[in-house]
């Protein structure tokens, strides 16, 4: 594994309406991690991660990957289609749920959809839903669904918002595994962003905190929830109110 | 010559005609509705007062333009269209492009934004990603083409003015309505109108089927 970053992040800024959602000063992701992004509801996780899939561009900053800087740049095509990208609230593509998930294979050009949409389907408990109208599904199935597109192109960045909001805990805990055998067995990066301490204290090596759009602590995982180097970190993981 | 000899040209010749006319405004009136329902320049609301300003078009001011143009000291007079089909599909097309375009765009518009983002996420380019949302819009589609085809099946002004509803030549069911009612011959207005019925009913029953359809 190699020690330079996967992701370099300097002085990156996102504002909507005016409004800065987002200021981290300096942020390394390192490659073949399994990140946490931990906060509450508007700290600023999701425009992180829509930054991180190139979905989004900072607008002020620098953003680099693998060593090559974009600044406030889009990330070329190349790089996005190593990334993948789960929403918090996933929208499914008019279709079956197998055309779904052979979506980003089409997009690629890639051979043997079927067979290896059948089996991230198979992987995920829904190989009983493959030629269900997408749009029909619940909440839960859809957020399962688009795990499964994200999964079948094999991303080298896999980036999770909330991925197990709308599960139940059978689900959770099968989302948690899977995420964690792609980790292992590919060496995928993970970053996960959720606002459920216990989830990142299961799945992560290290996690990060923020708030109000601003890094407060990055620290593995052991080391976050034991002995934080912030107070704010440790009020966090107390659950009391920090901001 | 029974009438039901005289039905068969009219009726196909009718089909003929708004099926081009559709046709040529789905060629371009479905990329220009799709551009126009993605882009986030100011043109996007110049240009759609425009279509949706078209979508209203009296047809006897289409039919009024489309004479002077194709008329014989017209500037497309040398092409001798005036009294022709040609002529009859120039004006349906610009009475049907509006709202091939305006109902396209309108579909096209309201896929939510944040599947823009989705898609690019899952690693599609840019012409990849506006694809994609025009796939999500194809009902819309598929409605504003049917909608195109009924209002072109249906219309008179126009293709009277430019036609001229010459006999095996430029008569169509509602010309041919127009002229046997005045004439008194009811029996093949009301066969024309029957059949105009029928092609208006089956183009509604496809737009309700369309409109009924989940979004599977």
């Amino acid at each position: 594994m190699s020690d330079a970053p996967l992701y370099r992040l300097e002085a990156v800024s996102k504002s909507h309406a005016g409004r800065d959602v987002l200021r981290v000063d300096r942020m390394d992701l390192r490659k073949g991690e399994l990140t946490c992004l931990l906060g509450p509801t508007g700290a600023g996780k999701s425009t992180l991660l829509r930054i991180l899939a190139g979905v989004e561009t900072p607008t002020a900053g620098s953003l680099e990957y693998l060593g090559q800087s974009f600044g406030d740049q889009e990330l070329p095509l190349n790089v996005r289609r190593r990334i993948t990208l789960v929403f918090q609230r996933p929208l499914l593509l008019a279709g079956t749920v197998r055309d779904n998930v052979e979506f980003g294979l089409r997009l690629r050009g890639l051979g043997r959809r079927h067979r290896r949409a059948e089996a991230i389907l198979d992987r995920l408990g829904l190989n009983g839903l493959a030629s269900r109208a997408a749009r029909t599904l619940s909440g839960g199935e859809t957020q399962l669904v688009a795990l499964a597109r994200a999964l079948v192109v094999e991303p080298e960045v896999l980036l999770l918002d909330e991925p197990t909001a709308n599960l139940d805990p059978a689900r959770v805990a099968l989302v948690e595994s899977v995420v964690a055998e792609v980790h292992r067995q590919r060496g995928t990066t993970v970053i996960v962003a959720t606002h459920n301490l216990f989830q990142a204290h299961r799945v992560a090596r290290r996690v990060i905190l923020l708030l109000d759009g601003r890094l407060i602590e990055d620290a593995p995982t052991e080391q976050f929830f034991n002995a934080p180097r912030d107070p704010r970190t440790a009020a966090f993981v107390r659950g009391e109110m920090v901001y | 010559m029974s009438w039901t000899s005289e039905l068969w040209p009219i009726v196909a010749l009718s089909l003929q005609v708004s099926a081009t006319a559709v046709l040529l405004s789905t060629l371009v009136g479905v990329p220009f509705g799709a551009w126009l329902g993605l882009t986030r320049t100011w043109v996007r609301g110049p240009l759609s007062a425009l279509v949706y300003t078209g979508m209203g078009l009296p047809p006897v001011v289409v039919g009024l333009l489309v004479y002077l143009l194709v008329s014989r000291s017209g500037p497309l007079g040398p092409l001798g269209w005036l009294f022709t089909p040609k002529a009859m599909i120039v004006a349906q097309v610009i009475l049907a492009l509006p709202f091939v375009t305006g109902i396209t765009m309108s579909a096209v518009a309201s896929v939510p934004v944040e599947l823009f983002a989705q898609v690019r996420s899952l690693g599609a380019s840019k012409w990849q990603t506006r694809w994609a949302i025009v796939r999500e819009a194809r009902l819309g589609v598929f409605l504003a083409v049917a909608a195109a085809f009924g209002r072109s099946i249906s219309e008179v002004g126009a293709v009277l003015m430019v036609g001229g509803n010459i006999q095996n030549q430029t008569r169509v069911l509602t010309t041919a309505i127009m002229l046997e009612t005045s004439a008194g011959r009811f029996g093949l207005a009301l066969a024309l109108g029957g059949w105009l019925l029928a092609f208006a009913l089956a183009v509604n029953l496809v737009i309700v089927r369309l409109q009924g359809r989940p979004v599977s």
